[in-house]
């Protein structure tokens, strides 16, 4: 049982806020954390830590609505998120431990799918987010053949389809290499000073201006 | 611009779903074979005399159809589960149940038609005589799609599970007697002569009932698996 | 109000009150299963056609309609942990399922024991037997799908799913095999179609089914205690409880 503290708050009333009041979860029989607390303003990112099995994954699926937290509230934009509620599902792009990636299917393929479920359809967009993740030479080719580092990217290349504001991202720098970790930090970066945030886990540092981001410690 | 991008989500996942069944070929035939193994079982356990195969083609043709389309419910979800694109479904702000639909008519196409399309060839195996030929693959045509929306309730209920094969008929092989018992039936008494519409508006009714409530089923059941 | 109703569905009051309402449910049932199986055992008089070899529908019929009421309640009291996510709800679908799955099973074979003497076999295949068959496929469905899963609030909403789909197939299924026995012209088990049932053989097979309610809800609360217990086994009054008695 974790009870964590407070971020600071930031941000104005009218931009996106992620309120998370009074979170507890259990899995299994386990009581993971209560009395979960944190804001997160327009611009900024929120990196969770801890130790393996604290609940990381789990508290961004109940960011997703995929796990249903034992009680607590999320507010989002001053409403109160409702179970299934479509205009937040709108506004938010999650990237789990898998890919979402389909091995028979090329990238564009896949990205084409992913885009149609999030409510797009833009062809130019497609090529454009696969390029900007590197994989421009790539994007005809069964997902198959590519490796583990670039089936991530297909996966991570979701991100900027569409305009969601908030981003939730389990470990998304896995299977990397250092120019993909740098490509995809530009991108979170972007995304913070265009007015979007994030949730992230991650064990490695995540070496983000400091002013936009804040961490929480579900295992302390 | 929210009934557009319903439409288009729909579209998009049904060719998806068909286009990963056309790239995993080797895959498809294999319901299909089973079908026409089974039926052929028949003849070899029981007796191949036509009077005999006539009596209970109607029923082996039909539980041969079930229980092809129960093995291969098993993709309905798997390999969405697996790789993540299961939650990506179930993130998208459509209905899940428009959602499941389109994965459910896809299961349908490359699973029942296939049998459909077959059929008439075991009809003439099983020595169905001619008159209750066309009520066979109507029933048929009729049930099939009823079997998929049914099963993808059990699938949805047991996609998280390791070894839920066997676990998924017993779930779905009760639901299905209904469809089973007036397709059965219908095909005998077109054999005997005997009026078949009253059957075949009973199978229509269970169409019109499966695709209303069933995907709401799979759809909260998907949601329950992977919570 | 709102917190009686609250206390009502907390497993911790229900595990008190429960307690103190078992010894009466138990002996309620054990005088009225008496006094039905007195007055259909010894009291009633033997049918003009069947002789003494009807009096098994005093067990057999209750069964039957156990078996389905029971069905009916754990689909509710799932629906009810679904939508309202009330813990004992889900408790009480859980404790539920094996109750009615033996009743079915009574049912089946004092349906089959009758069966030897009527018709000189033990099956049948005439629509009431089938549908109890079936009804207890269903059932093991739902004890398959719990057992199955192991976190248990998964497999309560998982388990309820399915009790819901099984209650609204089960009279489609009963008509479906209703419909196709009466094709078959096969033999029919029921002693309830005659015109009239005479009183001194109803009464006693009313006594039955009411003592075979209350059987069920005692051992329904006998199995409800033990799966609270299970389930709250992390928090403090459950530990209190280990540690004090």
């Amino acid at each position: 049982m974790t009870q964590a503290h407070e971020a600071p708050v930031q941000g104005s009333a009218l931009e996106p806020i992620l309120v998370v009041a009074d979170l507890a979860c259990f899995r299994g029989d386990r009581l993971l954390f209560r009395d979960l607390n944190f804001n997160l303003g327009a611009g900024r990112a929120l990196q969770v830590r801890g130790p393996n099995g604290c609940g990381k994954t789990t508290l961004l699926r109940i960011l997703c609505g995929l796990t249903e937290q034992e009680s607590g509230n999320i507010h989002w934009c001053g409403r109160a998120r409702a179970r299934r509620d479509s205009d937040y599902l709108r506004d938010l792009r999650y990237i789990g431990h898998n890919d979402g990636v389909k091995l028979e299917l090329t990238p564009r393929e896949n990205l084409r799918v992913a885009m149609a479920l999030e409510g797009g359809a833009d062809e130019a967009a497609l090529a454009l987010a696969l390029a900007r993740l590197g994989l421009a030479d790539f994007m005809d080719v069964a997902c198959r053949t590519l490796s583990a580092g670039q089936r991530r990217r297909v996966g991570l290349a979701r991100l900027t389809l569409g305009n969601a504001r908030l981003w939730l991202l389990d470990e998304p720098f896995t299977a990397l290499d250092n120019a993909a970790t740098n490509a995809v930090r530009a991108l979170i970066e972007e995304h913070l000073d265009g007015g979007g945030c994030a949730v992230l886990t991650s064990h490695q540092p995540l070496r983000i201006d400091a002013g936009k981001s804040a961490s929480i410690d579900l295992g302390a | 611009m929210s009934k557009h991008g319903m439409r288009h989500a729909f579209l998009i996942l049904l060719k998806r779903d068909l286009l990963l069944a056309v790239r995993n070929r080797g895959e498809l035939v294999n319901p299909l074979l089973f079908y026409l193994i089974v039926a052929t079982l028949f003849p070899l356990g029981v007796s191949p005399d036509p009077q005999t195969l006539a009596t209970m083609a109607a029923g082996v043709l039909w539980i041969a159809a079930l229980l092809a389309t129960l093995l291969s419910l098993d993709n309905l979800f798997r390999s969405d589960f697996d790789d993540g694109s299961l939650e990506l479904i179930l993130l998208s702000p459509h209905p899940g149940v428009v959602l499941v639909l389109a994965k459910v008519l896809a299961h349908w196409l490359v699973t029942g038609m296939p049998l459909l399309v077959v059929t008439p060839l075991l009809a003439v195996l099983m020595a169905v005589p001619e008159s209750a030929r066309a009520t066979l693959w109507l029933t048929l045509a009729l049930g099939t799609p009823v079997l998929s929306l049914v099963g993808a309730i059990g699938v949805a209920l047991t996609v998280g599970l390791r070894r839920g094969g066997a676990l998924l008929s017993l779930l779905v092989l009760p639901l299905y007697v209904p469809v089973l018992i007036f397709g059965a039936n219908a095909v005998g008494a077109a054999a005997a002569g005997l009026p078949v519409t009253g059957q075949l508006y009973m199978l229509g009714a269970f169409l019109v009932l499966a695709l209303s409530l069933a995907p709401l089923a799979t759809a909260a059941a998907l949601r329950i698996s992977i919570d | 109000m709102w917190t009686f109703i609250h206390k009502l569905g907390s497993p911790r009051h229900f595990y008190r009150i429960s307690g103190y309402l078992l010894p009466w449910l138990g002996w309620a049932t054990a005088l009225l299963l008496v006094a039905g199986l007195y007055g259909g055992l010894v009291k009633a008089p033997p049918d003009y056609q069947q002789g003494e070899s009807y009096r098994i529908i005093f067990i057999h019929v209750p069964s039957a309609w156990m078996s389905l009421f029971v069905y009916v309640l754990m689909a509710a009291a799932g629906a009810v942990g679904l939508v309202w996510r009330i813990k004992l709800a889900d408790v009480v679908a859980a404790a539920s399922a094996p109750i009615g799955a033996s009743f079915t099973f009574l049912a089946l074979v004092t349906g089959s024991l009758w069966g030897k003497p009527m018709w000189g076999t033990y099956w049948v295949w005439d629509a009431r037997l089938t549908s109890e068959l079936v009804l207890l496929f269903l059932y093991f469905g739902v004890m398959g799908l719990h057992a199955a899963i192991e976190d248990k609030r998964t497999a309560s909403r998982a388990a309820a799913v399915l009790a819901l789909v099984g209650v609204v197939n089960i009279p489609i299924i009963h008509f479906s095999v209703q419909w196709w026995s009466t094709l078959h012209q096969g033999p029919t088990v029921s002693k309830l179609d005659a015109p009239s049932i005479h009183l001194s053989m109803l009464v006693p097979l009313l006594i039955m089914a009411l003592a075979f309610k209350l059987f069920y809800f005692t051992v329904l609360l006998m199995r409800a205690r033990t799966e609270v217990l299970e389930r709250e086994r992390a928090s403090a009054w459950v530990r209190e409880l280990a540690r004090g008695t």
